[in-house]
């Protein structure tokens, strides 16, 4: 129950997405609470950025496991998720004509054109930490090219297709080459 | 069946989101649009309103794609699913003592699937910013105000880690774009 509303809060007040997050969680989860260590929550950054979903999720997860076990998981991933679900359902009901206002249209023209950048930035960042080899950087460059030619021209693959071809294409690599995958371990 | 679909859907984000809340937006969008589930317009609206209410971007865009969907059962569903993949790759992770990362096989898969990610990441990032400044390829017009407002605002985000040592958060960077949109365009 600790473990419900103690994420419950950091859910309520945590703008901005994850890394925001990560701050707050580990204020409460190691500073106050001593839940867990400074290295077990270096540990679970690391985790959480290599494992899909809501870096957020992953702590929560995390923590409510080390705590108490399944339940402790559950009890911290649920009261993670309530405080935005609450309030995004409650969005979603009463503000369905708010984008017909004249100038709340101009304002989102403005921020359509700020999320291109922030995913650019996004995208430029996950390059940066790319290791720059032969096999990596095909593939990126691949689904760069796919990609772009899928969005321009409307054909229908989607980016999941994607990365399951690039996940099966290393993994049959790695099985007649295991090197390659091997240096991919040591970066 | 919308149950089924958002289930299925808001997995997939769940399962292939690697690296925080706007490189899950490719994906994302991605999925809602094939769906049919939002509009372009729709997306970068909630894109800001979940920026501007707590919790992680992915649950709230979750949490809205599946109320408008499906009412408070289609909430309820694509938001549990966008949480189900990640909180149970930690629990795994957690329960075989993180060898699993360490797996040369596991590895293999990550090596390939991360830098089609970061492809996938950087074609929106491109098409997103060619869109708000041409137009799709059918329709194809230069907007010399997006290009103008695209020009100002990469310069003051990219800008402000150079001068000010400090950059802008994505959140402040929106905040500017939804004032430049309303003077830009409706003035």
């Amino acid at each position: 129950m600790e473990l419900l509303l103690t994420f419950a809060k950091i859910g309520l007040f945590t703008f901005g997405g994850g890394y925001a997050m990560l701050a707050l969680i580990e204020d409460t989860c190691v500073v106050k609470k001593g839940w867990i260590t400074h290295d077990e929550m270096m540990n679970i950054t690391v985790i959480a950025e290599s494992t899909p979903g809501p870096v957020a999720v992953n702590c929560a997860t995390y923590v409510g496991y080390k705590q108490k076990g399944l339940a402790g998981s559950a009890f911290a991933t649920v009261g993670m998720v309530i405080p935005s679900f609450c309030i995004i359902f409650l969005i979603s009901m009463f503000l369905d004509n708010f984008l017909e206002i004249g100038w709340v249209a101009h304002a989102f023209a403005g921020i359509k054109i700020a999320v291109g950048i922030l995913i650019l930035d996004a995208g430029v960042k996950m390059f940066k930490k790319t290791p720059k080899k032969p096999l990596p950087l095909a593939i990126l460059i691949c689904a760069f090219l796919a990609m772009l030619s899928v969005s321009l021209f409307s054909l229908h693959i989607s980016s999941v297709t994607l990365m399951l071809t690039a996940a099966v294409i290393s993994l049959a690599l790695f099985a007649v080459k295991p090197e390659t995958g091997k240096e991919g371990v040591k970066r | 069946m919308i149950y089924l679909n958002l289930f299925i859907g808001f997995l997939k984000v769940g399962l292939f989101s690697f690296g925080g809340a706007y490189a899950a937006i490719p994906l994302i969008r991605d999925v809602v649009l094939s769906y049919g589930w939002l509009s372009d317009e729709m997306l970068t609206y909630m894109i800001a309103v979940s920026e501007s209410t707590p919790g992680p971007i992915m649950i709230n865009l979750a949490t809205y794609a599946g109320s408008l969907q499906a009412g408070f059962a289609g909430a309820l569903i694509a938001t549990a699913a966008v949480v189900l993949p990640s909180f149970v790759i930690i629990l795994l992770i957690m329960i075989l003592m993180k060898k699993l990362l360490k797996n040369p096989y596991v590895q293999a898969v990550l090596n390939g699937v991360k830098p089609c990610v970061t492809g996938v990441i950087l074609a929106t990032g491109v098409y997103m910013i060619f869109q708000n400044c041409m137009g799709s390829i059918g329709n194809f017009t230069v907007d010399l105000t997006a290009v103008i407002l695209t020009a100002v605002l990469a310069v003051i985000y990219f800008g402000s880690r150079r001068v000010l040592k400090k950059r802008i958060s994505p959140i402040g960077l929106i905040g500017i774009s939804a004032l430049a949109g309303i003077l830009a365009y409706g003035l």
